[in-house]
């Protein structure tokens, strides 16, 4: 099958208007379709980010005081509670906290490996918890050791305090002590005296999700804390397998009957894994859904475009392929004309398209706090809209090739 | 002439029932697409108090230690009017301004007094006197509490219309006592409601920038007696003491100011320059540099309005252009089939002109239907955007200047789009038309 492209330029030099059209139409979807691409997918990866969390057994109680009480009853308090909670048959342990990771917002702190340090080395995501932090949250343990219960200090209402040891993440030792030997070493965050590193845990994501947090993305450190917060404390709680609903059941009732002056939000008081990782991600969700949604009508808005320009062509052109067939020229020699016609004119629109996708990329580099585009979703993007092209001009074209020879003879 | 043409219009349409609805359809997804996202950011970067925001104005100081590096310039973007109590409470009794206010956000814990109603959490304010009346807010019942009573630290409270109607029905509550973080205070005004958006007295305060009003608003000094935290506490120096936050190193309060207008601007920042100066020279502050935004540039440097909301606003008149795009070339293709109907009309006297007339009739015929279904497509979308959880969601509505706003768009697009098929309609030679006809 030989290709004509010489009589399919000189039939489109009669259309310029049409032509142009269609190009641009393919030039201005693929800008849009390559950059909605990258957004969907960058979106997307932030949502399947792992938090460090065993997110299918853990859950987290906010839990505000109703009554002011001073420190050492509210600690008190906190203590007889963690040992009602951990006492309950589907619970496997709970922890004090002041943060949690995927919570939103969060606590950050400078972190410097001298104290007179004027630039900070970088920034640490920060937990407190006791001796359970680490087992209720699921964390794996790299290196070094878990607190001892003599090391967890009590953190009144705005006190701030700074723990002599540290657990830090594997993100965090590597940042500060690249060599590996993070182990035994210490650092200042924010504090005047320094915080020894005595564990490594793996993962364990921050607080924020917001873009302005990524630059320390994963550094996070624990300090062995026990909140004892005149308004309130979370207490994260890890059920045993299979048995979360059953402990979010028996938890806040747990809790009531130690004591009743407290208040569980009925919106967000007592949430599991699922929503809290629902509830961070939903604007970069929301995000994805509606590029992924701007895609398809374009596509099929751009596919309906051609179906119909190609139809017209089609019609016009019905006696000029009659005297093609009887020529001799076989039905496929018609359908594969019409075919490497719209080949052409994608492929020239795809390359205007691709200039402007770079184009439009750059300019959200330089306005949004986006990265640059990788060159995947460009191929991506230009395969895509040549096959929708090819499959918008199919039905015409196969129209087109069915027109019979004697069309030829009519109304000459 | 013109009915004429519709009616022409009317039968082509008819004629090509699936041509005209996919460019109805293109063309209005593009104008639902583009208003949706439009009337979004009209109500993200809106004015929040469009009488009065032109002589707000937030007082900016620099109040890092001398080692720092940060530019003011970043500081300020990154914290707004945050500053100090100490250097809060000196511009506040100066007095520099006809009227300002200092203020912090807090949670307050309510107790309601009847039995059998539990404690409750609520948005709440701690502010200086003028707040009220700097920021236009109005009074159901009672008032404000005056500058006296800040000084005095009375336990005064003003409370918003929702609270009023969730503790005493509504009724006139100005002279009851509520509990407040376990204190007394009285209530000396109810609010009207009030929810300037976006809340740009909120967002440096660590309040959130969009949504409902706050419900409890205190005199900052009683408050802040009554050690209730402030939600935003930016602290730049080690030796903290978050529980005495008036000497610590912290900015955690804001100042607002009224003023008359540019010279009175020029004044007060002149004011405010010889202020940091003296405290520089005092050793206290490090850094001279001050700025003075009004209300609109406050709200340009902190970059408000979420990234998110801008860019699908570009895409989403990316989206139109290629719709208008679509509509031009299928409005060409249908036209061109009509040559020889346009031939006969020619060779029957029709001029050029009148061609032309008729196909722009045609595509502002396409554009209205265009709009109206982009107006559909429009509150099909923001619908969609109230079910959404953010903050600014519940607040996206349609007004009536962008329904005016679409139907421009809409007739603009379509008469663009139609410009090049009725020229080429109207350069249609007649004879060779009828020749092969």
């Amino acid at each position: 099958m030989n290709l004509q492209i010489r009589p399919i330029l000189a039939a489109l030099r009669r259309h310029k208007a049409g032509t142009v059209l269609i190009a641009l139409q393919i030039a201005l979807t693929l800008a849009i379709v390559c950059n909605a691409l990258f957004i969907i997918h960058a979106r997307l990866a932030n949502l399947s980010e792992a938090s460090g969390v065993d997110e299918a057994n853990v859950f987290v109680i906010q839990n505000q005081w109703a009554a002011e009480r001073p420190t050492s009853e509210v600690d008190a308090q906190v203590r007889a509670d963690l040992l009602a909670l951990r006492q309950l048959p589907g619970v496997r342990d709970a922890t004090p906290a002041t943060g949690y990771p995927l919570k939103g917002g969060g606590w950050d702190n400078f972190v410097t490996l001298t104290p007179d340090q004027v630039q900070p080395t970088t920034d640490a995501a920060v937990y407190t918890g006791d001796e359970h932090f680490i087992d209720t949250l699921g964390l794996k343990l790299v290196a070094g050791r878990n607190f001892r219960p003599d090391e967890v200090m009590v953190m009144g209402t705005g006190q701030a305090i700074t723990p002599p040891t540290v657990i830090v993440s594997k993100a965090l030792a590597d940042k500060l002590f690249p060599a590996g030997d993070a182990l035994g070493k210490s650092f200042y965050a924010m504090g005047a005296t320094p915080s020894t590193i005595i564990g490594i845990v793996d993962t364990l994501h921050r607080q924020g999700v917001d873009p302005w947090s990524n630059s320390h993305a994963g550094q996070s450190l624990i300090w062995p804390a026990r909140s004892a917060d005149a308004r309130g404390v979370y207490y994260i709680v890890r059920a045993k397998p299979g048995q979360l609903a059953a402990a979010m059941r028996e938890a806040p009732k747990a809790l009531l009957a130690q004591s009743r002056l407290r208040i569980f939000d009925p919106k967000d008081g007592i949430q599991d894994y699922a929503t809290i990782r629902h509830k961070v991600y939903d604007g970069d969700r929301g995000m994805a859904i509606l590029m992924a949604i701007i895609c398809v009508v374009l596509l099929a808005i751009t596919g309906a475009g051609i179906v119909g320009l190609t139809s017209f062509w089609v019609s016009q052109r019905r006696r000029q392929i009659g005297v093609r067939r009887a020529l001799g020229a076989r039905k496929r020699d018609i359908l594969a004309y019409f075919l490497t016609e719209n080949f052409l004119i994608s492929g020239c629109g795809a390359v205007v398209g691709v200039v402007l996708a770079y184009a439009f990329n750059l300019w959200t580099v330089s306005h949004f706090e986006l990265d640059r585009m990788s060159a995947i979703y460009v191929v991506i993007g230009v395969i895509v809209l040549l096959l929708l092209g090819q499959a918008a001009t199919f039905a015409p074209a196969r129209r087109a090739s069915r027109v019979p020879p004697v069309e030829a003879t009519r109304s000459v | 002439m013109f009915g004429y043409y519709l009616d022409l219009a009317l039968r082509s349409f008819r004629h090509n029932r699936v041509l005209t609805t996919l460019m109805v359809l293109a063309l209005g997804l593009g104008i639902g697409a583009s208003i949706t996202t439009l009337a979004v950011l009209k109500l993200l970067s809106g004015d929040p108090l469009p009488q009065s925001s032109a002589r707000l104005f937030a007082p900016e100081i620099d109040p890092l230690g001398k080692d720092s590096t940060t530019p003011p310039e970043r500081l300020w973007r990154d914290w707004g009017n945050l500053m100090t109590w100490t250097d809060a409470m000196n511009l506040l009794h100066a007095r520099a301004a006809q009227r300002q206010a200092v203020m912090a956000l807090t949670q307050t814990k309510l107790t309601p007094q009847a039995a059998g109603q539990h404690p409750f959490y609520s948005d709440g304010v701690m502010a200086t006197a003028d707040f009220f009346g700097m920021f236009d807010a109005a009074f159901q019942y009672g008032g404000g509490w005056s500058a006296q009573d800040d000084e005095n630290r009375a336990h005064v409270a003003v409370i918003a219309g929702f609270l009023n109607d969730k503790l005493f029905g509504g009724k006139d509550s100005v002279g009851q006592i509520v509990r407040i973080n376990d204190h007394d205070y009285r209530i000396v005004g109810v609010l009207k409601a009030w929810a300037p958006q976006p809340r740009f007295y909120a967002t440096s305060l660590g309040g959130r920038g969009y949504g409902n009003g706050d419900a409890v608003f205190l005199p900052l000094q009683s408050a802040f007696a009554d050690k209730m935290n402030p939600q935003n506490v930016n602290c730049f120096d080690t030796g903290i003491d978050a529980n005495h936050l008036d000497t610590a190193p912290c900015a955690w309060v804001s100042l607002w100011v009224e003023l008359k207008d540019a010279a009175d601007a020029g004044a007060y920042k002149t004011f405010l320059s010889n202020y940091v100066a003296q405290q520089v020279s005092l050793g206290r502050l490090h850094h001279p540099e001050v700025n003075l935004p009004n209300l609109m540039g406050y709200l340009a440097q902190q970059q408000i309005v979420p990234d998110d909301a801008r860019l699908q606003t570009n895409l989403a008149f990316g989206f139109l252009l290629i719709c208008v795009v679509n509509t031009v070339g299928l409005l060409l293709a249908k036209c061109l089939r009509r040559s020889r109907e346009i031939g006969v009309r020619r060779a029957l006297g029709a001029t050029r002109r009148s061609i032309f007339a008729q196909f722009m009739v045609e595509s502002a015929m396409v554009g209205i239907a265009g709009g109206v279904l982009g107006l559909v497509f429009a509150e099909l979308g923001l619908f969609a955007i109230r079910q959404q959880p953010a903050e600014y969601a519940s607040l996206a509505h349609l007004d009536p200047a962008m329904f005016a706003v679409t139907f421009v768009i809409a007739l603009v697009a379509s008469l663009i789009a139609g410009l090049l098929p009725a020229w080429r309609a109207c350069v249609v030679a007649p004879a060779p038309q009828l020749k092969s006809a």
